[in-house]
């Protein structure tokens, strides 16, 4: 199971990728895994302001829906157009091609309460 | 939690296991819509072991499954098998069924999983043909092969020509060196292929030939999340989902097995016959989405209004449509081809249109 070291995780099996005051996430290769293939992921919150722990959009694999969690409060600033067409990215790539929105954080003090690799590796094992 | 005698294979192919009454089952192996296609384009093979098998033997053999099914049994001669169900008392689905004439006084009831224990209570309960009954769900196991290659697979393991059975009929004969299997020329996914019935203690070298005969011909393991899309676009019933102790066969599309003729007096007969005649107020129907997103189990149908029609009670995305498609029970007014309904999905009405089932054409 793939855990980039250099991401932060959510107990809802999101990755986040901080770049200054932007967070970009995705779900992680753990979650693809468990869901099996995906055939629809449905953003519709791109410009709005969200809570963190708000749902942001949904995600569909053949037999299962799940919702995907704000993992930080912020603005979704842009969404992953590719997906609509290609939602296999997120099976194949959950950490690059499948990546899901960028955030701009509000408020970026939430990094700190994000889960590192080990403990997201602990969670899951 | 039971376990067929395949469960170590599965394991071993790497398959992910769920819970799928009371069995530990393979729900897919590569990926559903990967395995969905091998079936499709070429073959998958299912493990459906869980599955349960009923023998009825002797004098009372022919009445009791006249009684108890709702299709005509005088019209099945041996060597045929017939898609056909059992009513309830009030009209309702004790479970859909497989019945084999095995022999001349011997039947064979293939009935679902999750339904074993009810059915042979069933049976047990209603057998005032005094027919001999013997649950054998334990003892055979079930290895289906499907999709357009399954005859070019299975061919060299046996002496029997397969060309030579036609759709719901079946021979018994060796395979793969085991005497005595049932080769059924049936499915659940709509692609074609057989089923072999086996004891347990030959469902490994069954399908471990299969498997290096299928190997270079594209087949490959199938799970139950693909049998479950495969025969959803096929447009056949689940039990459990589109059919249940409440739904009627006439409400679920399925008068074509239940026959009002002389000499079949099967139990709830006259409401079924009365809906047959004075029409039913729901019918259970396949429809596509038009919009983009999938239609889910228990998910309301609405009209243009957002009146309440009915509700899902399959629904998938298809992997050869790559649209939502479903089946669920609408309304009178609402079931002809081509209505336009929508789908509820997470407080958004979805457009999607009343179509004809199979959903693809597997032809």
């Amino acid at each position: 199971m793939n855990i980039p070291e250099n991401l932060k995780f959510t107990k809802d099996h999101e990755w986040v990728k901080v770049e200054g005051n932007t967070a970009i996430v995705g779900i992680t290769d753990f979650a693809q895994s468990e869901l099996g293939d995906i055939v629809f992921v449905e953003i519709e919150t791109e410009d709005e302001e969200l809570e963190k722990e708000e749902v942001f959009g949904t995600i569909e694999a053949v037999k299962t829906v799940s919702d995907l969690y704000m993992p930080v409060s912020g603005k979704v600033v842009e969404v992953n157009e590719e997906l609509e067409s290609k939602p296999e990215l997120v099976n194949k790539e959950p950490y690059d091609g499948g990546w899901m929105i960028k955030i701009e954080m509000n408020n970026p003090d939430q990094v700190s309460e994000l889960l590192s690799a080990s403990q997201y590796k602990e969670l899951i094992s | 939690m039971q376990k067929t005698p395949l469960n170590e294979i599965h394991k071993q192919l790497g398959a992910k296991m769920v819970p799928f009454a009371g069995f530990e089952m393979p729900v897919e192996y590569t990926g559903i819509t990967n395995e969905h296609m091998a079936v499709r384009k070429a073959a998958g093979m299912f493990d459906v072991s869980h599955m349960g098998e009923f023998w009825v033997k002797g004098p009372g053999a022919f009445d009791f499954v006249q009684y108890i099914t709702s299709n005509n049994v005088a019209g099945l001669p041996v060597g045929k098998a017939q898609y056909s169900c059992m009513p309830n008392k009030n009209g309702g689905i004790v479970d859909d069924l497989i019945v084999y004439h095995y022999e001349e006084e011997k039947y064979m009831l293939v009935v679902n999983a999750a339904n074993i224990q009810k059915d042979w209570e069933w049976c047990n309960e209603n057998n005032r043909a005094g027919a001999e009954l013997e649950n054998a769900s334990n003892r055979i196991s079930l290895i289906a092969v499907q999709g357009p290659v399954a005859v070019e697979i299975m061919q060299p393991l046996t002496s029997v020509d397969l060309a030579s059975i036609p759709f719901y009929a079946f021979k018994v004969g060796d395979f793969a060196g085991i005497e005595n299997v049932i080769i059924s020329n049936t499915g659940y996914t709509g692609s074609g292929g057989f089923e072999l019935y086996i004891y347990n203690e030959d469902a490994p070298k069954v399908w471990e030939a299969l498997m290096n005969e299928g190997a270079d011909k594209g087949m490959l393991p199938a799970g139950l999340g693909a049998r479950d899309t495969l025969r959803l676009e096929a447009g056949l019933a689940l039990y459990g989902n589109d059919l249940n102790d409440s739904t009627s066969p006439i409400e679920a599309g399925l008068g074509w097995i239940t026959k009002f003729v002389d000499g079949n007096d099967f139990i709830s007969r006259p409401i079924l016959e009365k809906q047959k005649k004075e029409g039913v107020q729901k019918r259970l129907k396949g429809f596509v989405l038009e919009d983009r997103g999938i239609p889910r189990k228990d998910y309301e149908i609405v009209d243009r209004s957002g009146n309440i029609i009915g509700e899902v009670t399959s629904g998938t995305m298809s992997p050869m449509l790559k649209k939502g498609i479903g089946m669920g029970y609408l309304k009178k007014g609402f079931w002809e081809v081509d209505t336009e309904i929508f789908i509820r999905i997470r407080n958004r009405d979805l457009k999607a249109r009343v179509v004809k089932t199979p959903f693809v054409n597997l032809k």
